[in-house]
């Protein structure tokens, strides 16, 4: 293990360097962020064997990544904001077809206005894309997760995109500790793939026309895929916890147990929020954290198990799901609480959007309303917070 | 009886070469063409025409219809210089 000081654009695109996988291919569409520009000098400085294919958008990349895992590659790409937009039409195409392509994804929001900051409005554009999403909370995570998100798209396969926040993380530098390459080879072992056209002794038909009398099924099928995924997550997360001394799981509860209000949230803002959790329980309030780590397959049983018995429960978006009821997180956090009979009232903070600070202040603001609520007084259920009225 | 999802291949592949040739489209038809062979004088404009290759010829003589493939267009009838093929309504 080494200590490195880098961005989570320099460690995403290390954990790539040390994957080596066997296609790369990327195109730096405007906010592209600079993990493909570090994989390219990779390549150039012959650190890697991986063909890498510089395409001429990322509605192609896309493509040719499916192309090369058909052909039974490991492959891996990279994009933000309004690239991953862009391939927004050949993501459904890659996870029906089952093929483990890995994303390292930069959260940023998407156009118009015209803006390159963090939100997660671009990841949650392809929530339902059949991708399974990660979102980091720190650069370290970022590392960690995108090894691990090529042993899990291998057996579920399904593609994976991990997350994390726009110059939050992608170019703020932290502390890192990178494992060794060799490390990483023997945790990965050989590329898994769920088919090849290149075995000419089987030939197969990948992505052909799939009308009334099969496409149902095999709709199905991926569901099930994602419905499976779950335990896939939590046993990589562990395996990789046994090996390095990090483990990983579905969520990241924060001095929850005995909780009275919580707040959920996503990316680089539970780091903040948990040092504002810390405050409040200095000053004796039963406040407490749970960070989605997994957004897809939605972690269904830890939502429930984690939040059934609050008194009140805060989710922050960082993003406006245009919705007209308040952000995507809330709508899913509030569906999945839905089967509690008892379910405890639950209020909508949108924040963040395209890049504007959270401050601790302002969390521990939220916190205050929702501590209010719990009081018995009466708040806005969808809130903006750090807006200007 | 077509298999259901759990019996199909991963990511919607097809394992065997030249399938297609089991893939039968004669159900999308709604009208079928009978053919009066009193009528027919074997010109095989209809083989000509045909946009499925469903006219069955055997040595240069006009048989009848390949109807697990015919699509039931009519073309045939149009075309027939002699009115020998006649559209009728498919039963279900």
């Amino acid at each position: 293990m080494k200590i490195k000081a880098l961005t989570a654009n320099e460690a995403m695109a290390e954990a790539m360097r040390q994957i080596n996988p066997d296609v790369v291919a990327a195109y730096p569409i405007t906010p592209a962020t600079e993990i493909v520009q570090h994989f390219a000098s990779f390549v150039a400085d012959g650190l890697v064997t991986t063909e890498f294919v510089p395409v001429e958008s990322e509605h192609s990349a896309m493509s040719a990544c499916i192309g090369a895992a058909a052909a039974g590659a490991r492959v891996m790409t990279s994009t933000a904001s309004q690239g991953l937009a862009l391939m927004h039409e050949v993501l459904y195409i890659a996870a029906a077809l089952r093929l483990p392509i890995v994303i390292c994804e930069i959260n940023r929001a998407l156009s118009a206005p015209i803006n390159i900051h963090c939100d997660h409005s671009d990841t949650f554009g392809a929530r339902d894309s059949g991708w399974i999403q990660i979102y980091s909370e720190d650069s370290q995570e970022a590392y960690d997760s995108v090894i691990q998100a090529v042993k899990i798209a291998e057996e579920a396969f399904l593609p994976v995109m991990v997350t994390a926040d726009g110059f939050i993380l992608s170019h703020a530098m932290q502390r890192i500790e990178v494992l060794e390459d060799e490390e990483v080879k023997e945790f990965l072992g050989e590329p898994k793939t769920p088919y090849t056209v290149l075995d000419t002794d089987n030939p197969i038909t990948v992505g052909p026309l799939d009308l009334q009398d099969y496409f149902f099924e095999h709709k199905r099928q991926e569901a099930e895929a994602m419905r499976l995924a779950p335990p896939i997550i939590e046993k990589v997360g562990k395996e990789f916890g046994e090996r390095f001394g990090r483990y990983y799981g579905l969520v990241d509860p924060y001095r929850l147990e005995d909780a009275e209000v919580a707040v959920v949230v996503m990316g680089s803002t539970a780091g903040t929020a948990k040092e504002v959790v810390d405050k409040l329980r200095e000053e004796g309030k039963p406040a407490g954290l749970l960070r989605m780590r997994v957004l897809r397959p939605l972690p269904l049983k830890e939502i429930v198990e984690n939040l059934r018995d609050k008194k009140v429960i805060g989710v922050m978006d960082r993003a406006e799901g245009m919705s007209g009821f308040g952000g995507p997180l809330y709508t899913e956090i509030r569906s999945g609480l839905y089967d509690v009979p008892s379910h405890p009232p639950l209020y909508n903070y949108i924040y963040g959007l395209g890049g504007r600070d959270i401050k601790p202040e302002e969390i521990e603001e939220i916190f205050k309303e929702l501590f209010d609520a719990a009081a018995g007084k009466e708040i806005p259920r969808v809130n903006y917070k750090g807006v200007r009225e | 009886m077509k298999e259901g999802w759990k019996e199909l291949p991963i990511g919607a592949i097809i394992k065997e070469a030249g399938s297609s040739i089991k893939f039968e489209t004669g159900d999308w038809r709604t009208r079928k063409p009978v053919l009066n062979k009193e009528k027919c004088i074997n010109c095989l404009f209809c083989w000509v025409f045909c946009p499925d290759s469903s006219i069955i010829v055997e040595n240069g003589e006009m048989k009848g219809f390949l109807y697990s493939h015919c699509k039931g267009c009519g073309i045939c009838a149009e075309e027939c210089p002699v009115k020998a093929i006649e559209m009728v309504k498919e039963e279900v």
